[in-house]
């Protein structure tokens, strides 16, 4: 030979893998930022919860830990594994899915374990399973399905109307658990389901106006008039956000500890000496309030790469919105990304004292196996969309 | 509606809506972070400081109030430990339901009923606002261990170690020590108790009320790490200042002394007061007032109990030793003989006749018992008590004021300075006072003669007590000088070293001649133990010389005031006793044995060295004068 023969290459795709191992593991094309920020924070909530709950449980200093630590494998193991899947199935199966997500929803009320006032999970051998939270992805599974579905069928103020059915059913049902914070994040759902289904923006509008009236009914004029819908604690807790200091005793004194807590964190953070989230002054610290203990032993400094994080998978989420190969891929993943966003803004501001107190908890990082495994299944679902992607489009300029 | 089907959406409407998104959640992220940065970076050490706040908790330590000791070191006053079952009201639930829940809980805990738990509170809380209400003392320590077990169900509720002042004799000298009860409202103004606060005891009268700084002592302080139940976390003992305790008040009273005196009114069982004094430094060894009461009684008293007290128409609070207002009938006449001699009005051998009145116009004074003894120079008019004698000397000086003058002098109608508070300082009439009285029409005549005869004989508008009577016998007793009584002696600390001595000066010195004072000591000596004397029946036959004077003091709407003041020993006094007895009759009666219980006290060691020596046969050993 005269001259070495070059290798026509594909064009370079940022972040790509290799081919190899990984393709055939069946997870060539993961996107790997998604996966590094998914990790990363359940990683950090161990952390965290090793640190931090050392005192919680006498005789098991590690009891936290251990726990997040297995549910965070479970939870890898599921993401990888729904990687695998091609998504697209499960447009096929809505049906089935939504009849699940209705069903396990409501045998909570006869076969459910009573907690804190109310039933929401199933307690099984080794641990307790809350159907609501993988409820989340289910339903935007399922509710996809239906909109691309239906996406002919009558007028569009009655396919608004439907999908918001098919979507308040459940939620309706979850409300009453009770459980007012999931039962909003199916709202959210289903409404960004919609959204990216290409619901006009002026039913948007209506939609918007409905909730705004809905909001001061709820919290103003049925208590006033004597016929309270939502319960005491519930009420007192979504508005005192607004009044910390008129709840001494009460909610607004969670999230009055809470700020302390962050704001005592500083820009390094108390390390051990984080006293406000090591001696019980902020309830909840394994759970709702994590995002406080991190405020608080490792200051700004922790707190905003938290806050990267959460960032970076948002942003990669939404960026597998643009990159599906099919409508039922980008509802989906767009129903999942702006349900994480949701979450994470409605948890994280209530740890800073500017959102209200929902029991919403923060995905990934609040202890809890339901959730972590569940949300790591989500994340698995987007990696899906985005394998599936590659693999129907090679050689696509992707940002 | 761009989903026509199941390809790939339309670019530009699906990118203008998750544009839209994109917008959106860069929006909620820069909100999350700016909050963030202001909460940590921007007012961090605001919320660093309130973290650090939060986990200390801060209690006060009582500290135990300061002993209360006789002169011979015996304990009259001291303190005994006692759980409390306490209730801070602002840690109770707002929820009135949820409230009562509470204090039901807690009734049936302590064995009371909602009722009276809610009564208990209020009533704590009219006392002192904002203090921690003490529902029972003296709980078991199994209502300790169930509180502690169980902190979530009695929010705002704890066991207190607290000092409850103890009495071990009783009512002894009750008067004198006053009592201990919480600060109110208006006392946490004052200057005096700039450093207290609700919850905190203080002496409201007596020498608890005078040396209430010094028995208080300095509440401790102990910074306990807790968390958020209050409970505090192992290891988490910070830093802790000891209280200190209150210093040992030692009093000037002789506990045998106070309680021969107390019991010899009490004996009498009608409403007197007697005192018992050094006639040099004015301590006070007795000083009592019948009836009396309980101070145990008022440290946390229940209404039913002050308003007996209070309403009580015998008036036991009052001290009528130092706050009571009577004419004091012939004891005065000491003042009259001073006064009289003194200016010249008479000398010791001056004769006035005694025809058995004295008549001013149609206005004529009399003898008691209407008795008439010729003619008599002082000491014979003292030693019989005859009335004209002194008519007659107040009638010689009823418009030139050496009576009041000297009267004055020696404390009549003044403040004494003694250091518990007294209400009053009696009244001595003068020409001046009447006058200016008659002037603005508040009596029917001005001052007239008849006004200085009866204060001759310490009747009419006259008003003193037996604190005053004191001292104007001891400055007779002791040459002249007028002394301050006084009950505290010295502060001492725990191992009884003498931190302050409490020593008052006298408040004057008065010139007495020595001719006029041995006079008249003569006159009191012979009234006491002289074969005529209007106090012999009961002094005659007592071991020790003693110079003593009887007065039998006529109240409108009263029985006779029965008075008694000595001195003793004859000729050289170191004490001085005055007694009275409300509708006790005549001097000798009911106030003079009283007086002699008391000295029998005072003397006893003496009189039961004397007699022994009397036993064993003594040779050569006087039985009387002997002393002295």
């Amino acid at each position: 030979m005269m001259y070495a023969t070059r290798t026509r290459q594909a064009r370079p795709e940022p972040f790509a893998v290799h081919v190899g191992i990984a393709e055939r593991l069946g997870l060539a094309h993961m996107d790997w930022p998604l996966t590094i920020a998914a990790v990363g924070l359940v990683a950090f909530s161990v952390f965290t919860l090793g640190q931090a709950t050392q005192n919680d449980v006498p005789g098991s200093p590690h009891y936290y830990l251990d726990r997040q630590a297995i549910y965070a494998v479970l939870g890898v193991v599921g993401m990888l594994l729904a990687t695998r899947i091609d998504y697209s199935r499960f447009r096929e199966l809505r049906v089935g899915i939504y009849t699940f997500l209705c069903a396990s929803v409501s045998l909570v009320f006869v076969f459910g374990f009573a907690a804190r006032g109310s039933r929401r999970a199933f307690e099984l051998p080794f641990f307790s399973f809350q159907p609501s939270e993988l409820g989340k992805l289910l339903l935007v599974l399922a509710l996809a399905g239906f909109v691309i579905d239906g996406a002919r069928r009558g007028s569009a103020v009655q396919r608004t109307v439907r999908y918001l059915c098919l979507g308040l059913a459940p939620a309706a049902l979850v409300f009453l658990q009770p459980d007012l914070g999931t039962s909003m994040v199916f709202v959210v759902a289903t409404l960004a389901v919609m959204y990216f289904g290409g619901v006009p923006w002026t039913h948007f509008a209506v939609i918007g106006g409905a909730l705004v009236t809905l909001i001061a009914l709820v919290l103003v004029i049925a208590p006033a008039v004597g016929t309270p819908i939502l319960k005491g604690y519930q009420l007192e807790r979504l508005t005192s956000f607004a009044n910390p200091n008129e709840h001494e005793d009460g909610a607004g004194y969670q999230q009055n500890q809470s700020k302390v807590a962050i704001g005592s964190g500083g820009l390094t953070g108390r390390g051990d000496k984080a006293t406000q989230t090591r001696l019980d002054f902020v309830p909840e610290r394994h759970t709702d309030f994590i995002f406080a203990v991190i405020g608080e032993r490792y200051g700004f400094v922790g707190a905003a790469f938290v806050l990267s994080l959460y960032a970076l998978l948002f942003w990669r989420a939404l960026r597998i919105t643009t990159l599906s190969k099919n409508s039922y891929g980008t509802l989906v993943a767009g129903g999942i990304a702006v349900a994480l966003l949701f979450q994470t803004f409605v948890n994280v501001g209530m740890n800073l004292g500017i959102m209200p107190i929902t029991g919403i908890p923060l995905p990934l990082m609040s202890y809890g196996g339901s959730s972590v495994v569940a949300t790591f299944l989500a994340v698995g679902v987007l990696q899906s969309i985005n394998v599936q992607a590659h693999l129907g489009q090679r050689g696509r300029f992707a940002w | 509606m761009y989903l026509r089907n199941d390809d790939r959406p339309q670019g530009s409407r699906l990118s203008l809506r998750v544009a839209v998104l994109g917008g959106v959640a860069v929006a909620l992220f820069a909100v999350l972070f700016f909050r963030l940065w202001n909460l940590q970076v921007l007012d961090g050490d605001k919320y660093l400081a309130e973290a650090k706040n939060n986990r200390t908790r801060e209690f006060k330590v009582i500290a135990p109030r300061g002993d209360i000791i006789d002169r011979e070191g015996k304990v009259i006053v001291d303190n005994r430990t006692s759980l409390a079952l306490q209730l801070n009201t602002e840690k109770l639930p707002e929820d009135p339901a949820e409230e009562k829940a509470v204090l039901s809980r807690l009734g049936k805990l302590a064995h009371m009923s909602l009722a009276k738990v809610r009564k208990t509170i209020r009533e704590g809380e009219e006392v002192a606002a904002g203090a921690p209400v003490t529902l029972r003392q003296d709980v078991g320590f199994y209502l300790v261990a169930y509180i502690e077990e169980h902190q979530r169900e009695f929010p705002g509720a704890s066991v207190q170690r607290v000092f409850v002042r103890h009495y071990p004799d009783g009512t002894l000298a009750a008067h004198v020590l006053g009592n201990v009860s919480e600060i109110n409202e208006e006392e946490l103004e004052e200057a005096r108790y700039k450093s207290l606060e609700p919850g905190d005891e203080v002496g409201k009268a007596g020498v608890e009320y005078s040396y209430d700084k010094y028995l208080r002592g300095q509440p401790g302080l102990q910074k306990i790490q807790v968390n958020a139940l209050g409970q505090p976390t192992p290891g988490g003992q910070l830093v802790s200042k000891s209280p200190t305790p209150g210093e040992t008040l030692k009093l000037t009273i002789d506990s045998e002394v106070q309680a021969a005196g107390e019991s010899a009114l009490a004996s009498q069982g009608l409403p007197g007061g007697f005192i018992t004094m050094n006639v040099h430094n004015g301590q006070i060894l007795g000083l009592g007032s019948f009836p009396t009461y309980d101070p145990s009684e008022l440290i946390h008293p229940t209404q039913a109990q002050v308003n007996a007290l209070y309403r009580n128409e015998s008036a036991p609070l009052t001290d009528r030793s130092v706050e009571g207002l009577y004419p004091t009938g012939s004891t005065f006449k000491l003042l009259t003989a001073l006064a009289a001699l003194e200016n010249g009005v008479i000398t010791p051998n001056t004769v006035i006749n005694d025809p058995g009145q004295l008549c001013l116009g149609e206005e004529c004074f009399h003898n008691a018992e209407g008795a008439a003894y010729g003619p008599l120079t002082l000491v014979p008019a003292l030693e019989v008590s005859d009335d004209v004698f002194f008519y007659t000397l107040g009638l010689r000086m009823w418009d030139t004021n050496e009576l009041q003058e000297w009267a004055r002098k020696l404390g009549i109608g003044r403040p004494t300075g003694i250091d518990i508070p007294v209400g009053t300082d009696g009244l001595l009439p003068t020409k001046q006072w009447r006058d200016q009285l008659f002037k603005e029409g508040e009596t029917e005549r001005p001052w007239s003669a008849g006004d200085n005869i009866q204060l001759a004989t310490g009747q009419g508008d006259l008003q003193t007590n037996p604190l005053q009577m004191a001292v104007a016998y001891a400055a007779l007793g002791n040459g002249g000088t007028i002394v301050t009584p006084h009950l505290g002696m010295e502060v001492e600390d725990a191992a009884g070293r003498v931190l302050k001595e409490f020593d008052p000066k006298p408040r004057r010195k008065v010139k007495i001649d020595p001719g006029v004072r041995s006079v008249i000591m003569e006159g009191l000596h012979d009234a006491a133990q002289g074969p005529g004397g209007t106090s012999e029946p009961v002094f005659g036959s007592f071991p020790i010389p003693v110079a003593g004077k009887t007065g039998t003091a006529e109240r409108p709407g009263h029985a006779d005031q029965s008075w008694y003041c000595i001195l003793a020993p004859y000729p050289n006094p170191r004490i001085v006793t005055c007694v009275t007895i409300e509708e006790g009759g005549f001097g000798a009666q009911a106030a003079a044995p009283a007086a002699h219980t008391i000295l029998e006290a005072y003397f006893h060691d003496q009189i039961a060295a004397e007699s022994r020596e009397a036993a064993e046969g003594s040779e050569g050993v006087e039985e009387s004068g002997a002393t002295g």
